[in-house]
């Protein structure tokens, strides 16, 4: 989960980094008020979770710049998990202030890394080498941050080193894992669901794991991620294009099917649906049964194409052929992709 | 032969007494795997499905010689139960569970680094299934069949399709088993890979991998260097946008690093036959093993 950069700088500051001190406004007159408060010259920035805001306009200077030079320096600042090595990884780089990915990409030497093993914890000697007491004290905020609240990345660029040594966090981004959510009702409260698809963000309320895709016109439903994914990959193997990842769960139940349909069915860019069912555990039949009752709730105003296969499959189909609705049914993933493509009008 | 599981498996299942360790305990059962315990803090004593339950995984190992866990735990108490699996000794532990944090898993793993007499498969994975013989997991078992083909794969159904591909075509699997779809799991396939070329039964390998990490090009550079039996690959996820994760929470294109064309590449350079249809996953198998 992604939050706002002026949550991260809060909540940073309860673990004791120093961030650069600003509030939110909702409106031009709070921003005044804001702005007198601080003094000097201010930076208006929107809270917006993409990145490259300064490109896209979305951060301006209310004064002259000529009092930016307080900086004497932009360092990088980022904590991760290495997933290859099991271990929290922490980056740091005298190249602040710019997109670290770039750095990364093209002068890799310019960017320290540094493990932290967990059974020992943070030890400051991991920052030593810099030589920076105040370092020390904000590396082990971060890492203590990290640690505490579950999170996935906390990165503060740039990190700013003033003319008089005082270092702070100028800017701040910090992303949590959304399975340790639970244990963090706090920060699920942060959500910002406007940052968010709406079709999304109704699939999410009924659990349902989708996402749009654009310039698709084939619309998935899948049970399980892998396969959600692959048969994304056969569509356009076959020539279309697919319009969303859908993973209706390993299950794959009446009522979810149903839900899933009401989602598809509201993107108006999706021609043709193809729904692609492994029954495992999970009989192919009462799939089937799902299909047919979800037809019934929700208009499907496009052509459908269903694959069950796996357990129960030829009973799934004799049900689907039985049930009078207007759907191919097909038998492997080849034929499904193929007939889901050509209904859209597409290469066949 | 076959790899970790057989029929002298006994297992224990951690959480067997809640709705999912219940259902699936029976599935495995009718699957020929032996449940000698479960595990079920506060219900010690009592029996489930004719099958006793103990209070910890410790007891468990004591009184029946269970030497595999299965993990149904949930979520939250699931790193938990992994660890006392691996404080008891248990030398193979399968955790079911999805959605564990990913600071658990890195406190598991590396405890399980320490421990050095646990493997850990999962979490968030189908399981280990040697056909006919023994299944820790929530696979179907209806459509596997004995035989020498041994599948590796990140996914779950995705694994069953695939699966479903070889037997329909005669071709039946030595062990499958799903590694799980986390940024940190028990076992990546590098970690797999040397028991499936030291087994006599399997003559070939699927491996089913997906966008994320860079567990695929590691088993690529292992697989050119040491492998003699011929693999057929298949990357999920080449039309998913970066940034997103698909499902999976492993499944991420991160700093435009681990794509599905890269893998590719790394896998195919290695001299390994990587399809781009999932639906060619069967008949490659079949075609290099002189069998289509």
């Amino acid at each position: 989960m992604n939050v706002h950069e002026y949550q991260a700088k809060e909540i940073l500051a309860r673990y004791g980094v120093p961030v650069a001190g600003g509030g939110v406004a909702t409106s031009a007159e709070e921003a005044r008020q804001i702005a007198e408060k601080i003094g000097g010259p201010v930076v208006v920035k929107a809270q917006i979770h993409a990145g490259g805001r300064g490109k896209g306009g979305g951060i301006k200077l209310a004064k002259n710049a000529a009092e930016a030079s307080e900086i004497a320096h932009e360092y990088y600042l980022g904590l991760l998990v290495d997933r290859a090595r099991s271990r929290l990884t922490i980056m740091a780089s005298a190249e602040g202030g710019v997109e670290i990915e770039k750095v990364a990409a093209e002068t890799p030497e310019k960017i320290i890394r540094a493990e932290i093993f967990p059974a020992a914890g943070f030890s400051p000697y991991v920052a030593r080498p810099d030589q920076v007491k105040q370092f020390v004290a904000l590396l082990a905020g971060c890492v203590r941050c990290f640690t505490e609240m579950d999170c996935s990345l906390v990165e503060i660029n740039p990190l700013i080193l003033t003319p008089e040594g005082k270092l702070f966090a100028l800017d701040a981004k910090v992303n949590f894992d959304d399975n340790a959510l639970f244990r963090h009702p706090d920060v699920r409260e942060m959500r910002d669901i406007h940052e968010e698809d709406p079709l999304e963000v109704e699939a999410s309320k009924s659990d349902l794991n989708y996402i749009k895709l654009e310039g698709g016109q084939v619309g998935c439903m899948v049970n399980g991620a892998g396969l959600a994914m692959s048969t994304m990959d056969i569509i356009q193997l076959a020539g279309g294009k697919p319009a969303n990842f859908l993973d209706v769960g390993g299950g794959a139940s009446k009522e979810t099917v149903s839900k899933a349909f009401g989602i598809l069915m509201r993107d108006e860019d999706v021609k043709a649906v193809l729904v692609n069912i492994f029954g495992g555990i999970v009989r192919c039949d009462r799939v089937a049964e799902g299909i047919i009752a979800a037809a019934k709730e929700v208009h499907i105003g496009v052509p459908l194409v269903v694959r069950l296969q796996g357990t129960n499959a030829r009973e799934a189909r004799q049900l689907l052929e039985a049930s009078g609705l207007k759907l191919t049914v097909a038998e492997t993933l080849d034929e499904a992709a193929r007939k889901v493509v050509a209904a859209v009008g597409g290469a066949a | 032969m076959s790899i970790l599981v057989d029929a002298a498996t006994r297992v224990v299942v951690q959480g067997m007494t809640g709705g999912e360790g219940s259902f699936h305990t029976k599935q495995m059962v009718e699957a020929g795997t032996r449940v000698v315990a479960g595990v079920t803090p506060g219900k010690g004593g009592t029996k489930h499905e004719g099958i006793p339950v103990f209070d910890t995984v410790a007891e468990a190992v004591k009184a029946t010689g269970a030497n595999a866990s299965a993990v149904f735990v949930p979520q939250a108490f699931a790193a938990d139960a992994i660890l006392e699996s691996v404080d008891a000794g248990v030398p193979l532990v399968v955790a079911i569970t999805e959605g564990i944090p990913v600071l658990d898993m890195l406190r598991v793993k590396n405890a399980i680094g320490e421990s050095g007499r646990t493997r850990l498969i999962g979490p968030n994975c189908p399981g280990i299934i040697t056909p006919g013989r023994c299944k820790i997991g929530i696979m179907p078992a209806s459509i596997f069949a004995p035989g020498t083909v041994g599948v590796l794969s990140r996914s779950g159904t995705l694994t069953y399709e695939a699966v479903d591909q070889l037997t329909k075509i005669g071709l039946g699997q030595s062990t499958a088993i799903g590694i799980g779809g986390d940024p940190i799991i028990g076992s990546p396939f590098t970690s797999l890979l040397p028991l499936y070329e030291a087994d006599v039964q399997t003559e070939a390998l699927v491996l089913i991998g997906e966008i994320g990490g860079s567990a695929e090009e590691e088993a690529a550079a292992w697989i050119q260097s040491h492998m003699t039996k011929p693999v057929v690959a298949f990357i999920a996820g080449a039309t998913a946008p970066p940034g997103r994760r698909m499902g999976h929470a492993g499944a991420i294109i991160s700093g435009g690093k681990g794509t599905a064309a890269e893998k590719k590449a790394a896998l195919r350079a290695a001299g390994i036959a990587v399809v781009d249809s999932p639906a060619e996953i069967g008949a490659t198998v079949a075609r290099l093993l002189g069998r289509a």
